[in-house]
C-alpha cells in the first residue's frame, strides 16, 4: 500500500488489576482505508479502542496520528458504538452538530455545516427530528455522521451495525459502502461478524485469545466500489475459510 | 422510516387528555352536591359548614381584600421560590462536581428537612422581624431541598457512555455539563420543581400565620378569630387554586422546555 499511514498503533500493552487484556498489540491504518479488528467478545477490542481514542492510558506503547504522539489524548479520534448515543434532547440536527459546537463554531454555522451533510448520509428531512422518531438504521447512519463531522480523519467504529436487524444490517451495509466510496474516511471498525468484515474492509487483523493479540492479517483484495453482491461470490467464501481456519 | 410529525400527536394526545379527566371532574362535581345537600338540608349548623354557594358569595365579596393578600403572598413565593431553586441549584453542582462535599453536607441537608417547618417559623420571625425577610428564608428552606435532590439524582443519571463520548471529541467539564448533564437532570429538575412550588405557597401561608402584616396567612387567621368560616372556606379555595396554577405553570415549562419527552412516550406506547 503506498498511501501514507494515518494512525499508528504501536506495541499497545495493557492490564487492569495484574490481569492483562491487551499484548504488544501493533496496528496501522492507511490514510482512506477501511481495517477491521475481528475478534470474538472478551478479546480486549474496545479497550483497544478506548486507548486509540484517547480515554484510557496505555500501560506501554504509543498512539501516532499522522506522526503526532496522541497517547492518552482525547479530542483526536472519536468512535462510534452499538449504542447510538444520540442525545434524545436534542433534534438529530443538533446531534450531529455536536462535535462542532464543542470545537467552538457558534450554532448557526454547526447547524449550516451539518445539514448541509444530511443528503450524503442518506438523512434528508430528518433534521428537526428527534431520534426517538427514528428508526434504528436511520440513528446508525445519524451516529456516523456525527462521528464523521468531528473528524474526517479516522473513525472508531465498535461493532456499529451490530445491534440492528439482518434486513436491515444489509441495507445499511449497501448504504455505508456506498457513503464511504464519497467520503473515504479512514476508519477502524470493530466486529465479530465475519461476513461484515470480508464485506466491507480492506484489511483485516485477526485479535485473539485471552489477552488478545494480533494473530494474523488477511488483505482483502476484491476491488472498490463493492456491493453487497460480494458476499454471494467464490471469492468471498474463500477469505471466510481462511479466516475461519485462523480464529 | 420518518414518523409522524409531533403535530398531530400532540392534537391526539391533548383530546385523549381531555377524556380521561372526565371522570375526575364528575367526582369533583358530586362531592360539591353532597357538600350543597348536606348544607342546605341543615344536617351541619351553617356557620360551621358554609354550603358551596356561601363559599363563592364570601369570595366574591372579598375579592379585592383576597386580592390585595394574594399579591403579598405571591411575592413571597416567587422570590423564595426563586432564590430556593438558585440555592438548590448551587447546592447541587457543588456536590455533584465534588465527591468530598457530596458526603460531607448531604446528610447535613437531609437533617434540614427533617426540621418542622412549623417550629422555626417562629425563631425566624423572632430573629428577623415581622417583614418579608423570615418568610422568604422559610420559603427557600422548604424549597431548596427538592431541587437538590432532583438536579443530583439527575447528573447522576446521564449516560456514562455518552459522557465518554464528548471526552473523546474533547469536551471539557463546562461542556459536558451543559451538553449532557444538565439536559439529562431536566426531568428530575422539573419533578421536584413543581414540589417546590407548591411548597412556595404553603410555606408563605404558614409563616405569615405567625406574624407579619399582610398576606393570606394573616387574612386567614384574621377571619378565623372572628370565626368567619364562610371566609375561611373562601381563602383556602384560593390557596389551593394558586397552588394549582403554579404547578400548572411548571407544566406548561416543562412541555415547552422538553417537547422531545412526549414523543419519546409516544413511541415507548408504541413498542
Amino acid at each position: 500500500m503506498t498511501t501514507p499511514t494515518k494512525l499508528e498503533v504501536c506495541h499497545v500493552s495493557k492490564s487492569f488489576d495484574g490481569r492483562p487484556i491487551l499484548q504488544d498489540i501493533s496496528i496501522t491504518l492507511h490514510e482512506g482505508e477501511l481495517v477491521c479488528l475481528l475478534g470474538i467478545s472478551g478479546s480486549g477490542k474496545s479497550t483497544l479502542f478506548n486507548i486509540i481514542s484517547g480515554l484510557m492510558q496505555p500501560d506501554s506503547g504509543r498512539i501516532l496520528l499522522d506522526g503526532r504522539d496522541v497517547t492518552g489524548r482525547p479530542g483526536h479520534v472519536s468512535y462510534m458504538l452499538q449504542k447510538d448515543l444520540l442525545l434524545p434532547y436534542r433534534t438529530i440536527q443538533d446531534n450531529v452538530a455536536l462535535p462542532l459546537l464543542l470545537r467552538g463554531e457558534d450554532k448557526k454555522t454547526a447547524r449550516a455545516h451539518a445539514s448541509a451533510m444530511f443528503d450524503e448520509f442518506g438523512l434528508p428531512g430528518t433534521e428537526q427530528q428527534y431520534p426517538a422518531q427514528l428508526s434504528g438504521g436511520m440513528r446508525q447512519r445519524a451516529a456516523l455522521l456525527r462521528t464523521y463531522l468531528f473528524s474526517q480523519d479516522v473513525a472508531l467504529l465498535d461493532e456499529p451495525f451490530s445491534a440492528l436487524d439482518t434486513l436491515t444490517k444489509s441495507s445499511i451495509h449497501r448504504w455505508y459502502l456506498d457513503v464511504m466510496e464519497h467520503i473515504r474516511l479512514s476508519t477502524f471498525f470493530i466486529t465479530h461478524d465475519i461476513d461484515e468484515a470480508i464485506l466491507l474492509s480492506d484489511r483485516i487483523y485477526l485479535l485473539t485469545g485471552s489477552p488478545g493479540r494480533i494473530t494474523d492479517e488477511i488483505i482483502i483484495r476484491h476491488p472498490r466500489p463493492r456491493s453487497t453482491d460480494f458476499s454471494l461470490t467464490a471469492d468471498f467464501l474463500t477469505y471466510k475459510k481462511q479466516i475461519l481456519a485462523r480464529l | 422510516m420518518i414518523k409522524k410529525s409531533p403535530n398531530t400527536i400532540r392534537t391526539k394526545g391533548s383530546a385523549r387528555a381531555a377524556k380521561r379527566s372526565i371522570p375526575a371532574l364528575a367526582a369533583v362535581m358530586l362531592l360539591l352536591a353532597v357538600w350543597q345537600l348536606v348544607s342546605s338540608c341543615g344536617l351541619v349548623p351553617g356557620y360551621m359548614l358554609p354550603s358551596p354557594v356561601q363559599v363563592v358569595q364570601a369570595f366574591i365579596q372579598e375579592r379585592t381584600l383576597l386580592w390585595q393578600h394574594s399579591v403579598i403572598t405571591l411575592q413571597e413565593a416567587f422570590i423564595g421560590l426563586a432564590l430556593g431553586v438558585l440555592t438548590g441549584f448551587i447546592f447541587a453542582v457543588l456536590m455533584d462536581t465534588c465527591e468530598v462535599l457530596y458526603r460531607a453536607f448531604y446528610p447535613i441537608l437531609v437533617i434540614t428537612q427533617t426540621v418542622p417547618t412549623v417550629a422555626i417559623a417562629p425563631l425566624l420571625v423572632l430573629w428577623f422581624g415581622y417583614e418579608m425577610t423570615p418568610k422568604i428564608i422559610l420559603i427557600v428552606l422548604v424549597t431548596f431541598f427538592p431541587v437538590t435532590v432532583g438536579l443530583l439524582d439527575g447528573f447522576r443519571s446521564a449516560d456514562q457512555d455518552a459522557i465518554g463520548l464528548l471526552r473523546s471529541m474533547g469536551a471539557g467539564r463546562w461542556q459536558i455539563f451543559r451538553y449532557i448533564k444538565f439536559p439529562s437532570a431536566l426531568p428530575q429538575f422539573f419533578s421536584a420543581l413543581r414540589i417546590a412550588a407548591a411548597y412556595s405557597v404553603v410555606g408563605a401561608v404558614i409563616s405569615e400565620w405567625l406574624g407579619g402584616f399582610g398576606g393570606l396567612g394573616v387574612y386567614m387567621t384574621r377571619v378565623k378569630k372572628a370565626f368567619a368560616f364562610d371566609k375561611m372556606f373562601a381563602v383556602i379555595l384560593l390557596i389551593s387554586a394558586i397552588s394549582l396554577l403554579l404547578m400548572a405553570l411548571v407544566d406548561l415549562a416543562e412541555r415547552k422546555c422538553m417537547p422531545y419527552r412526549r414523543l419519546q412516550d409516544n413511541e415507548q406506547k408504541k413498542a
